[in-house]
This record gives structure tokens, sequence and C-alpha cells, in this order.
């Protein structure tokens, strides 16, 4: 059973962002539910107010100028589905296609998904790959965070208490840039991930783009282990994958818990990196 | 008196929607949860509270034809949907091609996980109405099941493909 609250649904983004300023911490987002619910339901939190932004359209996926502006609520099952994705984005068209299960990508959205930042979640590890930025709104102002910056730690992202995600952009791929994401888990949910993005011309890699997610309290990018690949050519940085996987490994901040001890899961960070480099190139 | 003042302040949503095929008018407050609204409410039990965190399956509903995890839904959200339990899948009497498939390839044992099962089955061939047998496996893979092994489940659901696509 869930503790009473009461509901708000603004119908205008100003008036989302009036509510959360008015109501402060006694009130919370709510969009698909699937975390917010869960977390409810177990008593770990409690709200006065739930503000359903499901009114506010925020769920359109469009291009501009190339760059993919993804709505917040989109929920997963839309993104999985969405033609101008599978085209444009494959892997992250299919990194939503095997988040949780078909009913939890029915109600779930992405951008509840990326705010309620579960560590054991896997779109915002490709989207730091990708380079992406969350487009944050408060009042009539908005403001871009870039992926790498917006996971702080476990359950706590960079928004402000009165700030409200809308879309996420995505910049245009261009054909030489490949990307994958891989993940590893046998519980219900994920317990390492990691996605690459690479420019491969001329056998030579460059522009590499890693970062490590699930395993510690928030997906990281991984700076030193890019430098092993970036600039390289492909042999070479093949060559390079065991060290690369190790720092990625270490900078994931893998902790021992059910999923896992805290080595296997970064010796699992170095295999998926391997595995993931190598279907990028291919 | 204070208890009645007190209630007059609790928030309460009309919710109209179709419930199997029939339309419903009820109001429901905030808080309350799908999976409860249909059970003790509407007496329709064939839903179940199972693992109560969207893993299992057991209380999938279809809500405009899509799988939703009941137990985790706010009731309100139905409100101008269509709702399909497992009561409402049977037409006068006759059984589905789903559930018949189910009895005739031995798709159940001890039925909790079946009513959820059907009715995910069912989106599955409403969206796909030829899954191959990965595609089978992969919207089915949140309906758990600690009987069958699944075998029969994925028989069943294929036989019951077969027969819709006749």
């Amino acid at each position: 059973m869930l503790g009473r609250f009461r509901l708000e649904e603004p119908e205008k983004l100003a008036e989302a962002s009036e509510l959360l300023g008015r109501y402060g911490e006694s009130a919370k987002i709510y969009a698909g539910g699937t975390e917010l619910l869960l977390a409810m339901k177990e008593g770990l939190v409690r709200y006065e107010r739930l503000i359903n932004v499901k009114k506010l359209g925020l769920n359109q996926i469009g291009s501009e100028n190339g760059a993919l502006k993804i709505g917040a609520l989109c929920t997963h099952r839309e993104l999985e589905n969405s033609p101008l994705l599978q085209q444009r984005l494959p892997a992250f068209a299919n990194l939503e296609h095997h988040v949780a299960n078909v009913r939890v990508r029915q109600a779930g959205t992405l951008g509840g998904n990326l705010c309620f930042a579960e560590p054991h979640a896997d779109p915002g590890t490709l989207l730091i790959a990708l380079e992406a930025k969350m487009i944050a709104a408060r009042g009539e102002s908005t403001r871009a965070i870039s992926a790498e910056a917006f996971f702080v730690d476990a359950f706590e992202t960079s928004l402000a208490a009165d700030e409200l995600l809308t879309e996420i952009h995505v910049p245009a791929p261009d054909s030489e840039r490949k990307c994958a994401y891989l993940k590893f888990g046998y519980l219900e949910r994920p317990s390492v991930g990691v996605g690459i993005a690479l420019s491969l011309r001329d056998g030579g890699v460059s522009d590499v783009r890693i970062a490590v997610g699930c395993a510690g309290p928030a997906p990281r990018r991984v700076p030193e282990a890019e430098a092993l690949l970036s600039g390289k050519s492909k042999d070479e940085a093949t060559r390079n994958l065991g060290q690369a996987g190790a720092i990625a490994g270490r900078a994931s901040e893998a902790i021992s818990d059910l999923h896992g001890a805290q080595d296997y899961k970064e010796h699992i960070v170095g295999v998926l990196l391997k595995r993931a480099f190598q279907s990028a190139v291919s | 008196m204070a208890l009645a003042a007190r209630r007059q302040d609790r928030q309460t949503i009309p919710v109209s929607f179709t419930l199997n095929g029939r339309q419903q008018e009820i109001d429901v407050e905030p808080h309350e949860l799908l999976l409860d609204v249909v059970r003790d409410r509407l007496g329709l039990t064939g839903a179940k509270r199972s693992c109560d965190v969207e893993v299992c399956g057991a209380c999938t509903l279809l809500v405009d034809g899509r799988p939703v995890s009941a137990c985790t839904t706010l009731a309100f959200e139905v409100r101008g949907r269509s709702v399909l339990t497992i009561e409402g899948l049977a037409e006068n009497g006759k059984l589905h091609p789903l559930q018949e498939a189910f009895i005739e390839h031995g798709g159940f044992q001890c039925g909790f996980c079946t009513p959820g099962m059907i009715l995910a089955a069912k989106a599955l061939l409403d969206e796909n109405p030829d899954p191959s047998e990965a595609e089978l496996k992969h919207f089915m893979h949140g309906n758990l099941c600690r009987c069958t092994g699944y075998k029969k489940i994925i028989e069943s659901i294929m036989a019951a493909a077969k027969k819709m696509r006749a």
C-alpha cells in the first residue's frame, strides 16, 4: 500500500516549476512511477504531493540539424520502437529494447530513469559515451548539463530541487561514428554496463568515448582508458584493450554486493569493453 | 464531525474507463493502486499480487492493449482507457484461443502465473501475430513461472498464434 498523497497535474512547464519551487522536498515529480512507486511502497520515501508531468507534452522524438532531441517523458517502449532512433542510433534503440521487462518499458520514461539515478540502469552509461546533454528547465530558463556531469552519486543527479529534465540531446552522429553498449547481469537489474563511441577512419580509431555503469554508484566516463585507444591504429588499440579494460574496471567504482564481488565486476568491465570495442569497429 | 471533515479533505479522482468491454465510473484516491482496485473493489481476483516490484508479471493487466504491472500502476491512470483482465478474455463462455492452447498444451500447473502469462501473450500476439521464438521469449521475459519450466508455455503461445493466424 502507498501512503496517501495529493496529486498535482500541471499542464504547463511553468506551472510544474512553480509547484516544485513552492512545495520543495514534500513534492516529487511523477512520470511512469516505475522507480518512484517502488521506493514509496517500501517506505523509503514519502511525499505529500506527486506532480504528474505526463500532461506537459515532453514525449516527442525529433531531429534538429542532425542532432537527436528526445523528450524526457518518452517511455522506453516508445524509444525502442522509434523508427528515427532505430535508424540514427541503433545502439541506443537496442539498449532501450533490453531495459527491464515489457511492462516497465511500457510505463517507465527515459527522464525518470535518468533522474532517479538508480545505479543499476543502462541509459545513462551510453548517453555519456554519446556525449549527450540533459536539458533542465526552471520556469522560463533552461540549461544544458553534459551527461558526464549529470550523475553525481547513487540516486543523486546535478539537477537543482526545482529543475525539471525536459529533453535529452544527442549530437549528430556522422557516418564514421560507431557506438555500442553491452551489459551483463543475472538479477533483475544489470550488474555491469559499458558504452563506447568512436570514429573509424582509414584504419585508425579516434575520438573514443568510454563509459562504465551499473557496477558502482553512478555511470562514469573513463578518459584514461579512452587515451589508450584514441589516435591509435585499430590493431594497436586492440592490443591496448586489456589495459584499457583494467583502467575502466577500476574507474567503475565497483562495490561488492549481491550483484558480485568488486574484482568480479571490474573483470567483467574489461570483458565488456573488449567486446563493445570489437562490436563497434567491425 | 472532525472525521467527516477530514474525509471531505481527501482528494478523489473520477475515473471513467472500460473494463472488459463495459463502461465503469469509479472514484479513486490518488494513491490507490490498480491491482487493489481491480481485486478488492471490482472483485476480479485473476490478477495476483506476487513480487510487488514489477518483476514477476503475476499482476499483468492490459491497458489499451498493452501490458502493465497493476501492482505499480496508480488506478487513476486508467481514466479514459480500456482495461482487460483475464476474466474478460473469454467471450460469452467461449475461451480465447490462448486459453484453449494453454489447456491443450499443458501451459499451466498451479495456475498462479497464468492470468498474467495469458494476458501478456495476448498483447504479444496482437502486436506481432507471428513471433519468432526469440521474439516471444523477449516479450515474455518479465512473466515468471515456477512450475512449468516455460517449455509448455512457449508451445501454448506458439500454437495459439498459429490458430489465430489461420
